[in-house]
């Protein structure tokens, strides 16, 4: 864009309209306060997948035999697992893992479906109609079932796990997004850039493509809680991470078919934990969907 | 001078379930350069779709050009393929649209949406497309034009964003600029104040304009020729002043009866055209515009009357034309 360099010798008057940002955050959770306990989630999560080196007290892998069972105390403050492992350490690596797993499918199915979705509310006809019954069939599966077909034919590990849960993710956005952009579709501006001699993949991606942000927003973060559940699913299934990486539904899996009685403190935390992410993304794409609907936040 | 646009019996329609709308049927007129020529008539007459197919912007399905010719400047517009015909879109002919509210893209600022089809056509640098704009800006009279690059199209007010619209439809110096009702979503002191631009603009520079309009009093004051359509037909064809002292056709009378003049005595009412356009999917044999018609007689609704000269560059499409051309101007 060319905003950066003309924006020099804005008018007085437009920087006296602007909120200074600390004000803006506080009125944000004052209008959205589940909303900023969502965000509050998501942002320690991300800080503690960011620094897990230096938050996490021990080595997330390293196995210490002596220690098995240990229940939380000062020295392991969630407990330790079957293998002696720092469970708190492992949430903390497995806030990466998860993350990592929720940010790349999210990313990758939602851009996906963004761009099959606009350009298929674009072209519309023939193009328009085979798109949305391809989708129409992948929806047809329910995610967790498509995602197993995929990895039963990818074979399990973190890659594939991604590819996975990317493919349900694909159609999903492109139809909310094709609704969106059915309506842009219509407006003169279109009409517009096509009287000015653009190429179809420049209408589509420069012009209808920012029109549809908000959509794509709201679905990219409801997408990641989804995949951060997903991931842990299929690790649980034994279908996705593998041993020794530090992933909360792989913890889940060890600790709850055989301890959780014994050694409750082993499924729990890392039960906490996927829990709190969904729920923390979910809220915040709720809030942010309210925030960026207008006919909402008029009220 | 020499056409830079010659259509000759194109024939535009639309394939509904409803059935075939002959939207555009079968209309010959040529621009040459540096003319305004108007296109009038009723809402649904096929104006615009005449305007759009020159563009080759009828959206298909469901509406195709099926027959004639429209030859720009040595191109053939209709066996153009769609790379080549990208890059007459814009560059060589292009186009303002009725809504200027609409026909800029919200999220993208002022200042981008005029250097990209500068930096698309052109190949412009950043800085020489930034400066380009600038002075586009300067040219439609927009004030402190540096900083309205910045700007959002919700920043600026209808006439301000239809002068934008001007300034882009100028950016890459076109032969030929299509102007879609231009004004018809203006304020009336805003409306004259555009025209006066396009008018200047064009003369200034050379480019010859198509104006689509319902509004007589534009086509009096900014064309050079004009071109009164009905149902999908060019009905009369002249200059402005042959239009106006010699209206040949009674559907062109019509408009100019319905239209407030301050030439005539304050009392006489508005005489407006009775009934509604015909559907344009079944037109009957004669005239289409034979059942609104005073002067009509049975030939009218049997056979479609041929454009027959009038005058020197004047032409009508009416079996009474020469019989009632007194009448008819008795009757205004």
């Amino acid at each position: 864009m060319t905003v950066s360099d003309v924006r020099t010798d804005l008018g007085a008057e437009e920087v006296v309209e602007r909120t200074p940002w600390p004000a803006a955050i506080l009125g944000l959770i004052a209008r959205y306060p589940l909303g900023a306990a969502g965000a509050l989630v998501v942002v320690a999560m991300i800080f503690a997948a960011v620094f897990a080196d230096v938050i996490a007290p021990y080595d997330p892998e390293a196995n210490a035999y002596e220690y098995m069972f240990t229940a939380p105390g000062g020295q392991y403050w969630l407990g330790a697992d079957d293998f002696g492992r720092d469970i708190f350490s492992r949430i903390i690596y497995g806030a990466r893992t998860a993350l990592f797993v929720g940010f790349v499918a999210a990313f990758v199915g939602a851009t996906g479906g963004l761009v099959l979705g606009v350009a298929s509310a674009y072209f519309g006809g023939w193009f328009d109609l085979i798109i949305q019954r391809v989708m129409d069939v992948i929806m047809a599966f329910p995610l967790i079932i498509l995602a197993l077909a995929v990895i039963s034919v990818l074979g399990p590990g973190i890659d594939k796990v991604i590819i996975a849960i990317t493919i349900p993710f694909i159609p999903q956005c492109a139809r909310v997004v094709r609704s969106s952009a059915l309506a842009i579709r219509e407006i003169p501006y279109i009409d517009a850039a096509r009287a000015c001699g653009f190429s179809h993949a420049r209408i589509i991606l420069r012009h209808m493509v920012p029109n549809v942000m908000a959509p794509f927003l709201i679905m990219i973060t409801a997408f990641v809680g989804q995949a951060i559940l997903l991931e842990a699913t299929l690790s649980y299934l034994g279908l996705g991470v593998q041993e020794p990486v530090p992933a909360w539904g792989l913890m889940l899996k060890s600790g709850a078919e055989e301890y959780a009685e014994s050694a409750p403190w082993i499924p729990i935390f890392p039960g906490i934990a996927i829990s709190l992410a969904v729920f923390g993304f979910n809220l915040f794409g709720d809030a942010l969907r309210d925030a960026l609907d207008p006919k909402l936040r008029a009220q | 001078m020499a056409a830079i646009l010659e259509i000759e019996n194109l024939q535009t329609q639309f394939f509904t379930s409803a059935g075939t709308v002959r939207a555009v049927d079968g209309i010959t007129y040529s621009v040459n350069h540096g003319e305004t020529v108007a296109i009038v008539g009723e809402s649904g007459c096929g104006k615009s779709v005449s305007a759009l197919s020159i563009l080759r912007l009828i959206p298909d399905p469901p509406g195709r050009v099926v027959g004639g010719h429209i030859r720009f400047m040595g191109l053939d517009i209709l066996a153009l393929s769609d790379a080549e015909i990208r890059k007459v879109r814009g560059r060589r002919i292009a186009m303002v649209f009725q809504e200027p509210m609409t026909s800029l893209n919200p999220v993208l600022t002022i200042g981008r949406q005029l250097t990209e089809t500068l930096e698309h056509h052109l190949g412009m640098g950043r800085e020489a497309s930034n400066a380009r704009a600038v002075e586009l800006l300067g040219m439609v009279g927009i004030s402190d034009p540096q900083r309205r690059l910045a700007q959002y199209p919700h920043h600026l007010s209808g006439g301000m964003r239809q002068r934008v619209m001007i300034a882009m439809a100028l950016s890459c110096e076109p032969e030929l600029i299509i102007a879609d009702e231009p004004t018809t979503a203006l304020d009336v002191t805003i409306q004259a104040q555009i025209l006066e631009l396009m008018r200047d603009l064009s003369k200034r520079l050379g480019v010859a304009l198509i104006i689509i309009t319902h509004n007589l009093g534009v086509v009096a004051r900014y064309a050079d020729r004009v071109n009164v359509m009905y149902a999908g037909k060019i009905i009369e064809q002249g200059s402005a002043l042959q239009i106006y002292h010699q209206p040949s056709h009674p559907y062109t009378l019509g408009l100019l009866n319905s239209v407030p003049r301050l030439d005539r005595p304050r009392q006489a009412k508005l005489d407006p055209i009775e009934g509604q356009p015909p559907d344009l999917t079944r037109l009957g044999a004669g005239c289409a515009f034979q059942p609104r018609c005073r002067f009509a007689v049975t030939r009218c609704a049997q056979e479609i009357p041929p454009l027959e000269t009038v005058s020197e560059g004047h032409v009508s499409a009416c079996w009474r034309r020469d019989d009632l051309g007194e009448k008819m101007r008795d009757a205004s």
